[in-house]
């Protein structure tokens, strides 16, 4: 007899969305709320920032913190935001929580590192963070001391930050184009403000600023390839309509992909239970964010390596996926045309391939279908072979993987 | 040990498979608190299979790894009243099911409606042949519901489902391609039937040549993608053959996993507990209501759930056997006749023709196969022909529906072959392009019978001390009679397909509980009309405990000629929605005997 405990699964908690915390998981039966009350304009504009994200440990209190951010530099701890006066931030003025947010400066002075995304934040207006402020205020005090700086030396030391501020850090809250719609506008806020996009989506320099020139070109963090979503028919997602845009965020699926890992836990907290129209601004603006086009040529079919992985790809991956790479609409994701497949770095891939991966389930598509893993059945260089074919099929270009990048990727999100 | 005692909740649910989850969803949907315990473990898509090692034929089919073990909990069997029973060990004639999802997990999918004249039997058949036609012993009674008002449930199962399939009656109107015979559909069926490979297609087309009506099974597996009106999405089938016993690991069966739980899981209200197996109904100090259930952890600890509702949901044995423990009705007594819980338990008469053609003009790539592909004729079914001359009763359908060509099982070789060694790998090898064996080719009701019921072990104990259930069970020539006539007709179709060599398997006496026939065991908590005949009246509630309702095949009064699937999913939304439409307001007895 297999050896079972038994348990208790109750609501979202299920194994099919434990990325879900409990005070979000309800986004099906949310109580009606007064628009017009500061707590509710703030409890709004936490959902665009994604606060819980972050702040909320898996199974942890709300915004009691505990949620490790790793970084290229080591790890950091997000802290308690709830009011309570020892370990959360109940102690705080209004004033010096504008700072932490907008200005990256914790209440004693010291400088914040930058996985609280307040380079993004401080485009937003002091009203809008003191209404989260309002919100954060009207959530229970939970005491949970935590550690928040964990990096190791000299990362650990904050005054380093000020230098990453004078070279990455422009504060102040966001302009408005007058040469633009209102939709853009909207758009453009949420993706650089709140919405904090480009905190994974935007390519980093050494020291973890954004590459400006590159904005939304695709990044890899925490062992996935956050992908290209600018408008880019080859890199990004230019052949998504407004509407497909709209359709994942809001659901974590469309007729092309599914969202799951970082992403997934994004449409859970944030874009799923934001309104139509902020989710329509935000494909409106994406939709004109141009990207670049690779001119590179494919692998020639023939080469031994794409004929192991066509083989591979037609014994293991077909059944699903199809053997032209399209998939089923909503349900299994569409490999050709997906910019998480011809991506700049395979990080995606090799960790799908190798792990597999769970879809989020959200109210409007619940079904939540998942890849299973085949690195304990696939060699490295057969990882290596089908993940080769499927970036250089079906319209896809980018150089071979090399058996030695599958070990590493292996170890990385192991 | 004392049992701790939970928080109260409207519903508890024993059990978590079709019936169950159909119950907790509806339940929960009209805003009622949920709790179903469930004996098994949790299971989904995404965490129990995979398309790259769900097919396993040792480690599902032979080793059963889906299933209950009999070291946890069996039963005992007999053939006859005067016999010892003794423990089964190992399964045979059919597979208990463990586990969330329960037999709705590891079916075929084959998605059968009854015939109108099923739900009225005994009053069909003694209008038409006269009372003396039906042999004395034969307990046959009607359902106490008609199939008109159980069309909408039909229709609501299957759609929630999405079966494939060619109508054959829509609204009065004969359809050409469907089963003549089947009762008006007030729809056609959400997905069009799955495509058929040679064999099937040539089993269709002697069949049309013989001037039967063939037409393609009904079936759960998807033949492209849909989703149901839950808002879950199923995947076109790949027609890998790995149905019956296995999970589908492309979202393409129709499972509650497929198509409810994904919706159920996100429900506030609803609450599950695995690996926890109910060991009683509790009732008030008269018997009269249901207070709850008591259960067992997976630790071993007792806890006490209240509940104002208590759904039974298990397997049909397991459901005769829970009632029997909790005393809730009349156990029956065969010998005064008398009682109901127990009576008119029924499974199914099932035989095979394995038939072998030339091997160099057929090449039927049998592993080209879904759980309920096939193509089937439904002439010789229940009523659907003139049993005056052939002095039976009952029939079924049949069909060329084989529906794997799974190595270890796929091996038919010509009689006169060796059981091993060189000579029957190479028959094997020669025969298994080219040889048909259906599995279950033809699929006969089996009526019900005073000697044929389900009581408690007076020895057998399970783990908890508890009487194991004792299933008494045995052929009678009425089924026989019938298998023989069916299984001719069935053989007269391959001969015309070609075939060279023809085996006839006629199912016979006496009932082997070693060889798998269906897992479709039914009655022994029978719906009905009459408290001293059945033991739930028309709404699957118990005439004598009003705020219990027992779902499952256990309340069929016999079986027919079709799986039961279809039927156990209608029976749940009927009942579900006279919970909801009737009893909730008004709660008591829906019906007055």
């Amino acid at each position: 007899m297999r050896d079972a405990l038994s348990r208790v699964i109750t609501g979202a908690a299920s194994l099919l969305a434990t990325a879900c915390t409990a005070g979000f998981a309800a986004a099906d039966n949310l109580p009606a709320r007064d628009a017009s009350s500061q707590v509710e304009r703030g409890r709004y504009l936490a959902v665009l920032a994604d606060c819980t994200g972050c702040h909320t440990a898996p199974g942890g209190e709300s915004f009691a913190g505990g949620r490790p951010i790793e970084t290229p530099f080591g790890k950091v701890v997000a802290a308690n935001i709830t009011p309570d006066r020892d370990t959360g931030i109940g102690n705080w003025t209004d004033e010096q929580f504008d700072v932490a947010v907008r200005l990256g400066r914790a209440a004693d002075g010291s400088w914040l590192y930058p996985a609280m995304p307040y380079p993004y934040y401080t485009r937003m207006s002091k009203g809008e963070v003191l209404a989260i402020r309002a919100y954060l205020s009207s959530v229970a005090a939970v005491h949970h001391k935590v550690t928040s700086n964990q990096l190791p030396f000299p990362f650990d030391i904050r005054a380093g930050m000020r230098l990453w501020d004078a070279l990455y850090f422009n504060p102040g809250p966001f302009k408005t184009d007058p040469a633009k719609s209102a939709e853009w506008n909207r758009g453009a806020y949420l993706v650089n403000g709140p919405g904090h996009c480009a905190a994974c989506h935007t390519p980093k320099t050494h020291l973890g600023g954004d590459r400006d020139h590159q904005t939304l070109q695709g990044y890899s963090v925490q062992g996935w390839f956050a992908p290209d979503i600018t408008d880019s028919t080859t890199l990004g997602i230019g052949n998504w309509t407004a509407t497909d845009v709209v359709a994942y965020l809001k659901s974590g699926h469309n007729r092309f992909a599914a969202a799951s890992g970082p992403m997934g836990e994004e449409v859970t907290n944030s874009s799923s239970q934001m309104t139509d129209s902020d989710l329509a601004a935000i494909a409106t603006f994406l939709k004109n964010v141009p990207g670049e086009s690779v001119a590179t040529r494919p692998l020639d079919s023939h080469a031994p390596v794409m004929m192991a992985g066509a083989a591979i790809y037609q014994d293991l991956c077909s059944a699903c996926h199809n053997a032209d790479g399209t998939g089923v609409a909503y349900l299994i994701p569409s490999l050709a045309g997906a910019s998480s497949v011809a991506s700049r770095e395979p990080t995606s891939i090799l960790r799908v391939v190798i792990h597999g991966a769970q879809s989020v389930a959200t109210a409007h598509e619940p079904t939540g279908p998942a890849m299973p893993a085949f690195g304990w059945q696939l060699s490295d260089a057969q990882i290596a072979a089908v993940a080769t074919y499927i970036r250089n099929s079906w319209g896809h270009a980018a150089p071979a993987i090399e058996a030695s990048a599958v070990q590493k990727a292996r170890k990385a999100a192991g | 040990m004392t049992a701790r005692t939970l928080p109260r909740k409207d519903v508890v649910i024993v059990g978590l498979g079709w019936t169950g989850a159909i119950m907790a969803n509806e339940l929960a949907g009209a805003g009622l608190e949920v709790v179903a315990i469930e004996r098994g473990p949790w299971r989904d898509t995404a965490s129990t299979s995979a398309p790259n090692y769900v097919q396993d034929e040792l480690r599902y089919r032979i080793r059963h790894d889906l299933f209950l073990r009999p070291g946890q909990t069996t039963f005992t069997f007999r053939n006859k009243t005067n016999q010892t029973a003794l423990p089964i060990r190992t399964w045979g004639a059919f597979m208990p099911g463990n586990g969330v999802g329960g037999g709705g997990l590891h079916w075929n999918a084959e998605t059968w409606r009854f015939l109108p004249s099923d739900f009225v039997l005994r009053t069909h058949l003694t209008h038409r042949y006269g009372k003396r036609f039906l042999p004395a012993d034969m307990t046959i009674q009607d359902w106490g519901i008609t199939y008109d008002e159980l069309e909408p449930h039909y229709d609501r199962f299957e759609y929630l489902c999405g079966t494939c399939g060619t109508a054959g009656n829509l609204r009065g109107k004969i359809q050409e391609g469907g089963n003549p015979f089947e009762g008006p559909r007030s729809r056609p069926y959400p997905n069009p039937p799955q495509q058929q490979p040679f064999s099937h297609t040539l089993f269709g087309k002697a069949a049309r040549e013989m001037g039967y009506k063939a037409f393609p099974q009904p079936s759960g597996n998807m033949s492209r993608e849909y989703t149901n009106p839950l808002g879950v999405r199923l995947g076109p089938c790949t027609y890998c053959g790995f149905c019956e016993w296995f999970v589908c690991a492309n979202y393409s069966k129709a499972s509650p996993q497929t198509t409810i739980l994904p919706v159920l899981m996100r429900k506030q209200n609803f609450q599950l507990r695995d690996n926890s197996e109910v060991t009683q109904i509790n009732t008030d100090s008269a018997g009269r209501r249901a207070t709850g259930v008591t259960f067992v952890d997976a630790n071993g600890e007792t806890w006490e759930q209240p509940a104002d509702l208590v759904i039974l949901a298990a397997y049909t044995i397991f459901n005769i056997q829970l009632l029997l423990l909790s005393r809730i009705g009349k156990p029956y007594d065969p010998v005064a006749n008398e009682g109901v819980i127990g009576r008119n338990f029924t499974h199914q008469t099932i035989s095979d023709v394995t038939s072998f053609f030339d091997r160099s003009k057929f090449i039927f790539n049998p592993f080209i196969a879904s759980g309920s592909i096939g193509m089937a004729i439904d002439e010789f079914n229940g009523d659907n022909f003139d049993h005056g001359p052939h002095r039976f009763v009952g029939g079924g359908y049949m069909g060329q529906m084989q529906t794997s060509g799974r190595p270890i099982q796929t091996t038919p070789v010509p009689p006169g072959t060796p059981k091993w060694g060189a000579k029957w790998k190479a028959a094997v090898r020669d025969n298994y392009l080219s040889a048909l064996k259906p599995g279950t080719g033809v699929h006969g009701s089996m009526y019900s019978y005073r000697d044929v019921y389900v009581d408690l072990d007076p020895t057998y104990h399970d783990r908890f001390g508890r009487p194991l259930a004792r299933i008494t069970i045995d052929f009678h020539e009425n089924e026989l009679k019938q298998n023989i006539f069916l299984t001719d007709k069935f053989a007269e179709i391959f001969k015309a397909m070609g075939a060279q060599q023809i085996v006839k398997e006629y199912r016979r006496g006496p009932y082997d509980i070693t060889d798998y026939q269906t897992t479709h065991l039914c009655g022994g908590a029978i719906m009905g009309t009459d408290p001293k005949t059945s033991a739930l009246n028309r709404y699957l509630q118990s005439w004598d405990v009003p705020n219990l309702f027992v779902m499952g095949a256990s309340a069929f009064p016999q079986n027919a000629g079709y799986n039961p699937t279809d039927t156990v999913g209608a029976l749940a939304y009927w009942a579900a929605d006279a919970i909801c439409t009737q009893y909730l307001k008004n709660p008591g007895p829906l019906v007055h005997a």
